[in-house]
């Protein structure tokens, strides 16, 4: 072991070593939900992976773009699989943490004192997003281009003179052209790395106050003569393993889809992308990769008003927004929906159903009837968080037990 | 950092100062990256006029032309499709074209110079997808009697008539833009240029 103490005197390893992993207790009641914590790393670090191999034969230029993702498709030695890996590796990035996030919603993890830590997730899951539209310009297919004009364009909406000097200033350009490809390339390159590092902070954050548990107790309330707590295991080795389970069954279906079904019927890789990008013909109908459409319906749903697409463009980035305000937004006296009352338990159900029906809608061609659906579920999915500080008062809630249940 | 014996105010001073000094050098500092993302010379090079020839564009047919990257429509439209649009105007949200999307020479009936050919920018005033065009009159998907041909984004739904204005109840807030345009004789016009007529 000298080789150890060697490091040791220089830097600080087994004391991180024991600090965050063998002798950093987690509640012992984890259930099926916690898995998705880890799953997101794993994902964040095969995006990474393939992402930089992917670079390595990618041209993000104009001209070359949809040519060298073909050349990769077709001519490099197992190119097909690490492009694979990677569209479906974001599809699964936001599939994970859409459950992440949901864990934490059921069980209040982000009730006081994580505060911070849900704040820090949220703008994990913002970072995600910019960088998986970026990305998506890459293919320079159909959708790429008219996804990114856009989206770019709902910049343009914004009023007092700013909308169209901002939105050409993002694209360098008058529409979406090489000069954005470009940048949108290198900053796609380099945001998986802030992303990392807003994790890591993310985990100095989840380690200062504790994991929360399906039953919402702080386990640090209750500790033994050593001070450790007493519904409390070490991660590892018992977390660590369990997590290896769960990845081992993760990559089993991420690879099922990765080898008989990449496009995923169209989810993942949309039909007009296979096209390459034509700045003087829209496809037919249009819609995001599937982790935006919810946010995009929101934005179809909303009319203009005052001669301006503004509010549509208010109400969707409302919706990820008003997520920040959740910690301070749930007035219960209890965390988990183990022990919420029946308001709560409806509440969060109207809410799933809504997310859901509002992803569906947002792929759909809009009709006025789907946008009086979307205008509805638009108003569900906001009395969640705006009616929450009401319900969760009235709401009867159960007692919550001293230590944690099985 | 140790307090005794020292002159805190000075001290507070100093550090004040010495962070204004340095928050305004940062900013000089980020104007060459931010200015960077400006469209470059070339780009804005790119935006010179167009010309076209529609001698060849039949009554009915549509023409495209890229100015500036942006797609251009030419509408050669018939007599049956002028006399819509002075009828269709209670189903527009401007049809008189106040919003000034136009250069002054078309705020007219047919916001155009002649009124047989309709120049304008094909990029919804939604969120920029190019509408697509739909002569067919009565079209059922369309709203059936009331369509008398004219151009459907398929975005989000919007639609416009044979001169680029708004329907009243779809996402887009404005008429087409048409951009200045000149005819330097029956057959040729320019786009982009229209010689400071308006």
């Amino acid at each position: 072991m000298s080789l150890i103490n060697w490091i040791d005197e220089r830097f600080p390893l087994t004391k991180v070593w024991n600090e965050h992993l063998a002798q950093y207790y987690a509640p012992k009641n984890f259930n099926f939900w916690y898995f998705f914590g880890s799953l997101a790393m794993l994902v964040l670090v095969n995006q990474i992976v393939t992402g930089l191999w992917l670079a390595m034969m990618y041209k993000p230029d104009a001209n070359l773009a949809f040519g060298s993702v073909e050349y990769i498709m077709r001519d490099v030695d197992w190119g097909w699989l690490i492009r694979y890996m990677h569209s479906t590796g974001a599809s699964a990035f936001f599939l994970v943490i859409y459950l992440h996030m949901f864990r934490g919603l059921m069980y209040g993890s982000y009730r006081k004192p994580r505060e911070l830590l849900w704040i820090i997730g949220v703008i994990i899951y913002l970072a995600m997003m910019a960088t998986a539209f970026m990305g998506y310009l890459l293919p320079w297919g159909q959708m790429s281009y008219w996804g990114a004009q856009v989206i770019v364009n709902l910049f343009a909406a914004f009023p007092f003179g700013i909308g169209e000097p901002l939105s050409i200033w993002i694209r360098g350009d008058y529409v979406i052209s090489d000069a954005t490809l470009n940048r949108f390339f290198a900053l796609h390159f380099v945001l998986p790395f802030v992303l990392a590092a807003l994790v890591f902070l993310h985990i100095v954050a989840l380690h200062k106050v504790g994991s929360n548990n399906p039953d919402g107790i702080e386990i640090k309330k209750n500790k033994d003569e050593n001070g450790i707590p007493l519904d409390g295991i070490p991660f590892h080795p018992y977390y660590s393993v369990k997590d290896i389970m769960g990845v081992v069954v993760f990559i089993a279906l991420f690879a099922a889809v990765v080898f008989f079904w990449p496009d995923f019927g169209g989810l993942f890789l949309e039909p007009p992308n296979f096209e390459p990008a034509n700045p003087l013909k829209t496809p037919e109908h249009i819609a995001p990769v599937w982790y935006f459409t919810p946010f995009y319906a929101m934005l179809r749903a909303v009319p203009p008003m005052f001669g301006s697409q503004f509010p549509g463009v208010v109400v969707m980035f409302a919706a990820i927004l008003v997520m920040f305000f959740l910690p301070w937004l749930d007035r219960s006296p209890v965390k988990s929906i183990r022990y919420k009352g029946l308001l709560f338990k409806i509440a969060l159900a109207i809410f799933s159903v809504s997310f859901v029906v509002l992803a569906w809608l947002g792929m759909q061609p809009a009709t006025p009837g789907s946008t009086l659906a979307a205008q509805i579920f638009t108003a569900l999915y906001f009395a969640f968080f705006l009616l929450m500080p009401i319900y969760t008062k009235i709401d009867k809630t159960k007692p919550v037990p001293e230590r944690v249940t099985k | 950092m140790s307090a005794e014996g020292a002159d805190l105010k000075k001290r507070r001073f100093l550090i004040a100062a010495t962070s204004v000094v340095g928050a305004v050098g940062a900013g000089f500092a980020a104007v060459p990256f931010i200015a960077s993302w400006q469209p470059s010379e070339r780009a804005k090079a790119l935006g010179a006029p167009e010309e076209a020839d529609i001698s060849k564009l039949e009554p009915g047919a549509l023409m495209r032309v890229k100015w500036r990257g942006k797609v251009c429509w030419i509408v050669h439209r018939t007599e049956e499709n002028l006399a819509d649009l002075k009828t269709n105007t209670d189903i527009l949200v401007d049809p008189n074209s106040e919003v000034d999307h136009q250069p002054a020479y078309c705020k007219n009936a047919f916001r155009s110079i002649k009124p047989e050919y309709l120049i304008a920018v094909g990029i919804c005033t939604h969120l920029g997808c190019s509408p697509t065009y739909r002569p067919d009159v009565g079209a059922a998907d369309l709203g059936g009697d009331v369509w008398k041909g004219g151009f459907f984004c398929p975005c989000h739904g919007s639609k416009f008539d044979l001169a680029g204005r708004v329907f009243k109840g779809v996402p887009a807030p404005t008429n087409l833009v048409i951009p200045p345009h000149m005819y330097l004789s029956d057959t040729q016009v320019v786009i982009g240029e229209d010689g400071g007529a308006a």
